[in-house]
Parts: C-alpha cells; structure tokens; sequence
C-alpha cells in the first residue's frame, strides 16, 4: 500500500519502467507520449510523399514518376497527413497529456479506453500501412466515387479499411474527452474557470463523435460497393455518385476544425502566458469554439459548387460558409487585444505564435474566396485550394502544434530545449511555409488544376518557387525533431514553471508525478489570473 | 496562347471579368485584414515587450463594444461577398436562351466534342467568339471537370446525368481545357484547347470540318434503329407517348408527381425509365443502358427536342 503510493509520487515518465509498462499503460501521460511517437513517424512517412509531389512538379513534364505512382503518392500524401498525422495530433497528444491535469484531475473518465484508442490507431495505420505496400491507393484521400468503387484498381478497400478503424481511435478520444469534462473537474473548477485549451478540446470532441461515424460508414460503404457491387455510388448500378460526396464532406469539412481548433485553442493559451496578461474576451474566445463546431456541420455543400448540387442548396451553405469568418475573426481580433499592454517576452513560443497567426490569417481570408460561389467555380480543385487547405491545416493546424509542444515540452519531459534553435526553426518554418504555398496561389488563380502530374509550361516558375520552399520548409522541420530529442539527452532540467504561466499544469513538478497531483487542487480563482501569477522560473532573453 | 501577364489568366469570356472583379475586391479586403492584424501583432510585440521576467500585464479583461465592432464588421463584409459571388454564380448558371448548343462528353481520359451540324472534335473546342455557348456534358465512366480557366468556368461531368455550362469567348485566341477533378491514371493528360475564332472563320472551320451527320440526324437515325419508334409514333397509335412537344413540358407521372422534362429527364426516361413513368402507360419500355453510349444518348435528345407536339387528332369518327 505504502510501496504503491511512492511510486505513484514519482515522477510519470520514471516508474514503472520497461517497454511493457508504457504498451500496457493507462496513465493519460504515458498515452500522450505514445501518441506523440506516432504521429511523428507518420509525420515524416507523409512529409516524404510530400518531398516526392514536389520533386516531381520541379518540371512540367511527368518525368520523374510515372502517373499511376504520382498518383499514388498524393493519395498517400494526404491520407496519412489528414487521418494519421493532423487529426490525431493536437487532442491526441497535447490534449491527452494536459486535459486531465488542467481541471485537476487524476486522469481521463476511461484510462482503458484511453489505451484501446491508441491501438486502434496502431491497427488502422497497420491495415493503410498493408495498403501502401500491396500496390498502393490512387484515389486521392477523398476516395471520391465512382473512380474509387468501381474504377480504381488499386488497394481502395484496405486503404478504407484502414481509415474506418483509425476513425474509433478519434470517436473514443472525444467520448473520453466529453465525459471527463462532465465529470471530472476539479472542485471549484467551474466551466467558466475552465483554461481555452479546455474549450477548443470540447468543441473538437463534439465534432469528433458526431461527425467520425458518417465518414466511417461512408468509405465502408464504397468498400461494400467495390465488392459486392451493390448499386449506392455507381449510377450503372443504380447508384449517385454525388451522394458520396455529401457523405463525404459531411464529415470531412468538420474535420478541419478537428485540425484548428486545438491549436486554436493552444494559441490562447500560448498569447496569455508570454503577455503575461489574462485573456482578452475570454467568454467570445470560448464561444467562438463553439459556434466554429457548430455552423462547420452545414457548410459542406461548399465543396459541391460545381458539382450538378443544386443551386438553391448552393446558396445556403455558401451564405453559412461566409457565417463562419466571424467566429474565426472574432479570434484573431481577442488574440491581439490580449497582446495590448501585455508584458510580452520574446522566447520561442511567441515566435511560434507569430508564425501561426501569419499563416492561419491568409489561410482564413482565403476561405473566403471559396465561399464565394461565383469566384469558387474557378478556383476550386485548383492549386487555390491546395493552398488555402494548407495554411489552415499545416499553417494553423501543425504552427499551433508546434508551438504548443515548444510551450508544454519542459512540463512533458522535464528538459528545456535549446532557445535559439526554436526560435530558428520556427522562422524557418514560417518562411518556408510561405515560399512553398503563397505561390500556389497564383499558379491556382491562372489555372492549374490540382493532382496534375505534368502541367503546362507557364505554370513552372510557380512550382520551381513552392519546391524550394518545400526544402526550406523540410529543413525547418527536422531540425526541430533533433533539437527536441538533444534536449531530452542533454537538455536542462526544467523547472516547475519555466514561463511564469497560470494554469494546474505549472503548479506541479515537471515532468508531473503519475497521480498529477499530490492532494487534491481546489480552484479558486478565473483563468489567466496573471495579475497573481508566479515569475518565470528562468530568465528572459 | 494569347499574351497576357505572366502571372494572371488571360481574360476572354464576357464572366471572366466579373470573376475578377470580385477577386480583386475580396484580395482588398483581404489584404487590409492581413495587414492591419499583422501590424498589430508586430507593433505590439515590439511597444509591450516584457522587461523583466516577472513583468505582468495590465489588468485587461475584454471589452464588449469592440467584440461587437469586430463581429458586426466582419459579418457584414462576408455578407456583401457573399451576395456578390451569388450573383455572379447565377450569371454562371442560367445560359441565355440564344445559346449555341454543343455536346461534350468525357471519359477516361479524353474529351469528345459534336457541334450541332455533325462535326466532331477530340480534345478541341472550336467556338465562335460574342455568341453564347452552351454545353451539355456526360461521362462514359467517372467523374471529371471540364475547366477552362481562360472564360473561368467549370463544371464537373458526371456519369448518369447531364450538365451545363455556358460562356460566351469575347477574345479571339487559344486557351486551355482542363479536366479538374481527379479521374484516374491520366487525369493531367485529359486536356485540351479551346479555340475561339472570329464568327466568319468559325463558319469556314465548320464547312471545313468532316460533318457525319449533324447532332439531330444521328439521333434520328438512333430513333428508328433502335426502335423507339415502334412505340413513339406520331399518330399516337404505338404503346408509348408521342415525344413532341415533351421537352420543356410538365410531365404527369402514374404517382402523380409533376416534373419538368429538361434533359436529364429526357436522359433518365431512356436510361432508366421505370424510375419515372408518365401517367397512363405502362412501365414496358425497355432500359437503354449500356446499349446506347453518352454520345448517342445526347444525339437522341437533340432529336427528341426537335419533335413537334403531335396534331389534334380528328374526332373518332365512330358512332
Ligand atoms: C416497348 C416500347 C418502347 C420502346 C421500344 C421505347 N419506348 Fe420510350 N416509352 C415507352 C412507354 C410505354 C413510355 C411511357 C411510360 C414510361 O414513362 O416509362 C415511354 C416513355 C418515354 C419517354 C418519356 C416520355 C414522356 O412523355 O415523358 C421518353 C423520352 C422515351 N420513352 C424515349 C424513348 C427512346 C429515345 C426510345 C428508343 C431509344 C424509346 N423510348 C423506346 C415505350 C417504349
Ligand atoms: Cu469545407
Ligand atoms: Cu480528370
């Protein structure tokens, strides 16, 4: 009993120790860490398919690979970045290790569930992984039919297979999620104490159970077809392959707020703690969450402007398309307010900050593009698009990622990375963004479609540019990877509160002990309280 | 491909400005946004700089009338574009009734073209500039798009119906076809050019061409050879409804539903015509699909549409 308790005093990542004791874990730390391996290898797996899609596009001509390989790639490109990477990246790992800790608890409501999500996961990426190395899939990851059930002949169904499996990992994250919120906050933990990290998860796991079954059902179903032949997508059997795409989308715009929200949600954090001040307009941050959540479900049809939709249904969800600026700019708006007569220090989250916020305003005003229908006619499934999803998925999605992890890091591991690097690297990877994408702005805007393998020759300067920036980009990313494991080897060790931050989080030791907390935390006072915060426990430079 | 500058599509259809203008006018907004947030964040970062580790902020918690000032501005600008593209979306969608028709059909991984007086094009689209043109597109296989950046329209081909899309060219010049959605091995190869010409030397082409018939005649030929017209005969006398007039009309089907017979209904009765049958017949016709390909399934409507609605039939003279 006594024995017990000591080690649960210990700190998560020392006791109990062997390979055995993190696979069969259930503390939400040790999952968080699991998850953050994961999705790191997919990372680099995607990141290569992507160096492949840019050293093909450095000459107009296909010459590099063929067409069925190029193919190939981008469907792979994308598959493994939306489903294996990006959604799972910011819930999964910081959400995972800080949800519970936030509103002072011991853990997630279902530590089990926890761990059978990350299975699940593993399963999923294994049978899409199996896809890859049986031929490949050549839908693009929108599987769009009828080239995927009944065209495609390539490994669609394990592919989708794949997908449908790593969709339960998202469902029971967010069921876990909801329910731990429910339950399990702290006394004196109100929902308006509650840090925006906390909101942002919320609204991301509504979005998570409601939204993953539909598109789990949805490629099940084109495997079904593609086997059994039974007439939903095929209009030769008697199906209607537009209704895939409704189905389709019906999820899979949701999902990009699966892949902003929490870093939207870090980005509050983040701005409040290097201004040292409490967060402008904290209750419109909150909301914002919500409405964002919300009106995403009624906006798919934008993706169906030209698609034989009917008009009438056209408008509707372009009118609630543009509706959702207003959350995202109201955001934008409380993010700056906070930084006004702030005390704000210059370390590597901030840059992480700048870098997000540059990119995810070009990445939002350029939605506004797209819904609008008359002008979406011609860009849609352009290299305007390509770009557009980009700064919000990659720019705002992985930027917020990045900066959360440089923020959380000292707390997850207990090191304290090297400060000049981070900064390096996030102004590497905020430049190398921009040469990569802003000139598939332009290229998109004269017309080069989208999943070209070869394109015209005026087109080649555009893609010379973005390839480039792609090896800038590429730099800048994998620095971070061996700054981040040097620390973990020979970094410092980091205080309790390295930023002088607010929050449950910094007043326990780093890294924290496997129980969280060593008594149970009463809260008492609002979030971002920096009027009273403790000073940072290392200097400023 | 005529000259324009390097970084923007040349212009050439009557819509190709009013997609720019309102390009133009969301790229101000947009930049001023961008602008005004960054300058913000920079100005801020540089003015509020912390000085000593332990600095805090000043004691800030919001405001409501600047919450209300930046819903209500972006709400309204998101609005304005919204009406905007609306409004150019509907130029987009409705052809003016004088429009030139030709028939496009996509598959894997090419473009078939017929002009109303029989010629034909693969991967080409001759068209007369300052004279509506109005496509009608079906696909032999899978989705596609049939994308010319140069007028800045597009419209995706879809297998079991038809759809539009009209322009009209108002520069004379070569500019691209692209298909735009995703189809397979050969997606970037399924490209073409549209060729607009000076009306006088869009009639030479056309004189130049090899007709094969025009659009009508084959579907007419069709009518027979298939038998259609054992059973859709003018004098009302076969086991199916006489097609004139049936084009445009409102049909009353034996669920009493009432529908407008616009081509892809006229597509569905021939393809699939248990789905919708008209009132007072029997569901005996036979499907078409697979026995008729795309092409012919557009010449046949071309034809049906030329049908005029049978004469009043002389009173029975029975007693
Ligand atoms: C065996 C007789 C038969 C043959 C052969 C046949 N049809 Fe029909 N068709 C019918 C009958 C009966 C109907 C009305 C019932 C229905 O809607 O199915 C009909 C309905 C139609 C309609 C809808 C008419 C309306 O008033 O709405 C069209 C269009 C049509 N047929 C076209 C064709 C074409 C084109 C062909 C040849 C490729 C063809 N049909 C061959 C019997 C036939
Ligand atoms: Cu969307
Ligand atoms: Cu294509």
């Amino acid at each position: 009993m006594s024995n017990e308790a000591s080690v649960h005093e210990q700190s998560y990542l020392g006791a109990p120790h062997g390979l055995a004791s993190w696979l069969l874990t259930k503390d939400h730390k040790r999952i968080a860490i699991l998850y953050l391996i994961s999705i790191t290898i997919f990372f680099a797996v995607g990141g290569t398919f992507a160096a492949m899609i840019r050293a093909e596009l450095v000459t107009p001509q296909g010459d590099l690979l063929s067409s069925d390989l190029y193919n190939k790639v981008f469907t792979l490109h994308g598959v493994i970045m939306i489903f294996f990477f990006l959604i799972p990246s910011i819930p999964a790992t910081l959400g995972n290790f800080l949800l519970p800790i936030m509103i002072g608890a011991k853990d997630l409501a279902f530590p089990r569930i926890n761990l059978l999500s990350w299975y699940i996961y593993v399963i999923g990426a294994t049978v899409t992984l199996a896809a890859v190395f049986n031929g490949g899939v050549d839908t693009g990851w929108t599987f769009y039919t009828p080239y995927s059930s009944m065209s495609s002949n390539t490994s669609v169904t394990t592919a989708a297979l794949g997908v449908f499996i790593t969709g339960f990992s998202s469902i029971l994250t967010g069921f876990n999620f909801i329910v731990t919120l429910h339950r399990m906050r702290a006394p004196g933990m109100t929902w308006f104490r509650l840090p925006l990290f906390v909101w942002a998860q919320y609204a991301t796991s509504l979005v998570m159970i409601l939204g993953t079954p539909v598109v789990a059902i949805t490629v099940l179903l084109v495997a079904a077809e593609r086997a059994l032949h039974l007439g939903i997508f095929d209009p030769k059997i008697g199906g209607d392959p537009v209704l895939f795409q409704h189905l389709f989308w019906f999820y899979s715009h949701p999902a990009v707020y699966i892949m902003i929200l929490p870093a939207m949600g870090v980005v509050s954090e983040l701005v409040a703690a290097m201004s040292r001040k409490q967060i402008f307009g904290y209750s419109f941050v909150a909301f914002s969450s919500l409405a964002i959540a919300i009106i995403g479900f009624l906006v798919w049809g934008h993706h169906l402007f030209v698609s034989s939709q009917s008009i009438y249904a056209g408008l509707v969800f372009s009118i609630i398309t543009m509706m959702v600026a207003v959350p995202s700019a109201v955001k934008t708006f409380n993010w700056t307010a906070t930084m006004y007569k702030g005390a704000i220090s210059w370390e590597s989250p901030t840059f992480w900050i700048f870098g997000f916020m540059g990119l995810f305003l070009v990445g939002g005003l350029t939605g506004l593009f797209l819904g609008a229908m008359g002008l979406d006619i011609h860009l849609t499934d352009t290299y305007f698009v390509v770009a557009h999803f980009h700064y919000i998925m990659v720019g705002g999605g992985v930027m917020g990622f990045l900066g959360g992890l440089h923020f959380w890091w000292p707390k997850m591991t207990g090191k304290m990375y090297n400060e000049t690097a981070g900064k390096i690297a996030a102004m590497l990877v905020f430049f190398g963004f921009n040469a990569t994408f802003f000139p598939q702005f332009i290229v998109g805007y004269m017309g080069m479609p989208r999943r070209y393998h070869a394109y015209p020759p005026e087109f080649q300067f555009f893609n010379v540019l973005s390839s480039a920036g792609a090896v800038l980009l590429g730099i800048g990313y994998t620095m971070i990877v061996i700054y981040l494991i040097y620390s973990l080897i020979k970094g410092p060790k980091a205080p309790a509160n390295p930023w002088g931050a607010t929050g449950l989080e910094w007043k326990i030791p780093s890294p924290p002990i496997t129980h969280n907390f060593s008594e149970m935390p009463v809260v008492t006072e609002e979030a971002y309280d920096y009027q009273h915060a403790p000073a940072p426990q290392r200097g400023v430079k | 491909m005529s000259s324009t500058l390097p970084f923007f599509p040349p212009s050439a259809s009557t819509v190709a400005s009013d997609v720019d203008y309102l390009y133009f006018f969301i790229l101000g907004v947009s930049a001023f946004f961008a602008v005004l947030v960054s300058v913000l964040v920079l100005v801020f970062a540089i003015k509020y700089r912390r000085n000593k580790p332990e600095d805090i902020g000043a004691d800030i918690h919001g405001s409501l009338s600047l919450e209300l000032l930046w819903t209500g501005i972006p709400f309204i600008l998101a609005m304005v574009m919204f009406v905007w593209g609306a409004q150019v979306f509907f130029t987009l969608s409705k052809p003016p009734a004088d429009s030139m028709d030709v028939f496009v059909v996509g598959k894997q991984w090419m473009w078939k073209v017929q002009h109303p007086e029989g010629v034909r094009e693969i991967n080409e689209l001759h068209v007369p500039i300052n004279r509506p043109v109005r496509l009608t597109m079906g696909s032999e296989d899978v989705i596609h798009d049939f994308f010319i950046p140069a007028f800045r329209v597009k419209m995706d081909v879809v297998p079991g119906k038809l759809t539009t899309m009209w322009f009209t060219a108002t520069k004379a010049g070569e500019y691209h076809i692209f298909c735009a959605e995703y189809c397979g091995t050969k997606h970037s190869g399924m490209i073409g050019t549209v060729t607009a010409m000076e009306p006088q030397d869009y009639e030479a082409w056309l004189a130049g061409g090899r007709a094969t018939g025009s659009a009508v005649q084959n579907g007419e030929r069709l009518f027979s050879d298939l038998s259609c017209v054992t059973c859709h005969k003018a004098d009302s006398t076969g086991r199916g409804p006489w097609l004139g007039g049936v084009f445009g009309s409102t049909v009353t089907l034996n669920d009493g539903r009432k529908v407008v017979a616009d081509e892809n209904y006229l597509r569905e009765s021939i393809m699939n015509p248990q789905s919708k049958v008209v009132q007072g017949f029997q569901p005996i016709m036979p499907t078409f699909q697979g026995m008729v390909s795309e092409e012919n399934l557009l010449q046949l409507i071309a034809y049906v549409k030329t049908l005029k609605p049978a004469e009043p039939a002389p009173a029975p003279a029975k007693k």
